[in-house]
């Protein structure tokens, strides 16, 4: 237990994604909770891509961590950036009224 | 090692009753606030395992920008946000199943995986001992050399996502007065300038 290794940074990981899944659910109706969600399921990405680069001092996984990191923020600003537009243009971003192209 | 289990131990809890309460929160605001103490812990768990470098930037991309800019999102959209929490509790038994049945295949995983032998032997990159170069040095003479591409493709996004968000929330108003330099050079003196004979004694 007091001997920190690698599975317990993987715990860490696998809790935070599951997490990240059950906030999408949970949060069905507010889009702006379900991107924070796919926040949380990089940030557990991000912790395994460390855990494992740390453990077999191996460089490339924190290298990777940067780019997961870089893809985040676009992914971020992107999607903050359509509900803003949806917004301004709805007055609503309420997960089932995003039905235009239902058809 | 009695105190590097505390640290972990407190950090990760930290982080999943930070990451609960991203999920739950009632207000969107509270959200994003326990998202960035999710952040600040990932971090420290991040200098815990050695990669400071990860870490600090962790902090200031993801709470000086990311979380930032959910903040400015979340209070500048006016939205009733207990109508968006109604069917909470119906999607609660679906989503925890999943979420169990998730948890579960990860936790087998982890439980019953193994490094292979050989993976010591077979390192892309190794790491240099930290007594000889510090963690961002040695980030940083991978990431120039070998990841440049990747490093160059990683900016590009970046910028297309800027550009993309500059472009999606721009909407350019009537009534403005703006500069429009092809209206100024293209001007002549005939439209321009107009030259009047004044006679003595009267006026225009």
């Amino acid at each position: 237990m007091l001997e920190i290794g690698l599975s317990h940074y993987l715990t860490v990981g696998a809790i935070m994604f599951t997490l990240g899944v059950f906030g999408i659910f949970l949060n069905r109706k507010n889009v702006i909770i379900i991107l924070m969600s796919v926040e949380l399921i990089l940030l557990s990405v991000n912790i395994n891509l460390v855990a494992f680069s740390t453990h077999l001092h191996d460089l490339v996984g924190q290298v990777f961590a940067l780019l997961v990191l870089a893809i985040a923020a676009a992914e971020a600003a992107i999607g903050l950036a359509i509900i803003v537009v949806y917004f301004r243009n709805r007055g609503t971003i309420a997960v089932e009224d995003i039905n235009l192209m239902k058809g | 090692m009695i105190i590097q289990a505390f640290a972990f131990y407190l950090f990760a809890a930290a982080l999943v009753a930070a990451g609960v309460m991203v999920i739950s929160a009632r207000n969107p605001v509270h959200s994003v606030l326990f998202l960035i103490l999710a952040f600040f812990n990932a971090a420290g768990l991040f200098v815990l395992m050695g990669a400071e470098f990860i870490a600090m930037i962790l902090v200031i991309v993801y709470v000086g920008a990311v979380a930032v800019l959910f903040l400015f999102v979340v209070m500048m959209l006016n939205i009733n946000y207990t109508e968006l929490r109604q069917g909470f509790l119906q999607y609660l038994p679906i989503g925890g199943l999943i979420g169990l049945v998730l948890l579960a295949e990860l936790v087998l995983i982890v439980g019953s995986w193994v490094v292979a032998p050989e993976a010591s032997v077979k390192l892309a990159s190794p790491a240099p001992p930290l007594d000889r170069i510090t963690n961002t040095h040695a980030i940083g003479n991978v990431l120039y050399t070998d990841y440049i591409y990747l490093f160059q493709a990683a900016g590009v996004v970046l910028l297309i996502a800027m550009i993309g968000a500059i472009v999606l929330t721009h909407r350019g108003r009537d009534g403005v007065r703006r500069q429009r330099i092809s209206q100024q050079v293209n001007r002549t003196r005939e439209e321009s300038v107009e030259l009047i004979k004044v006679e003595p004694g009267s006026g225009i």
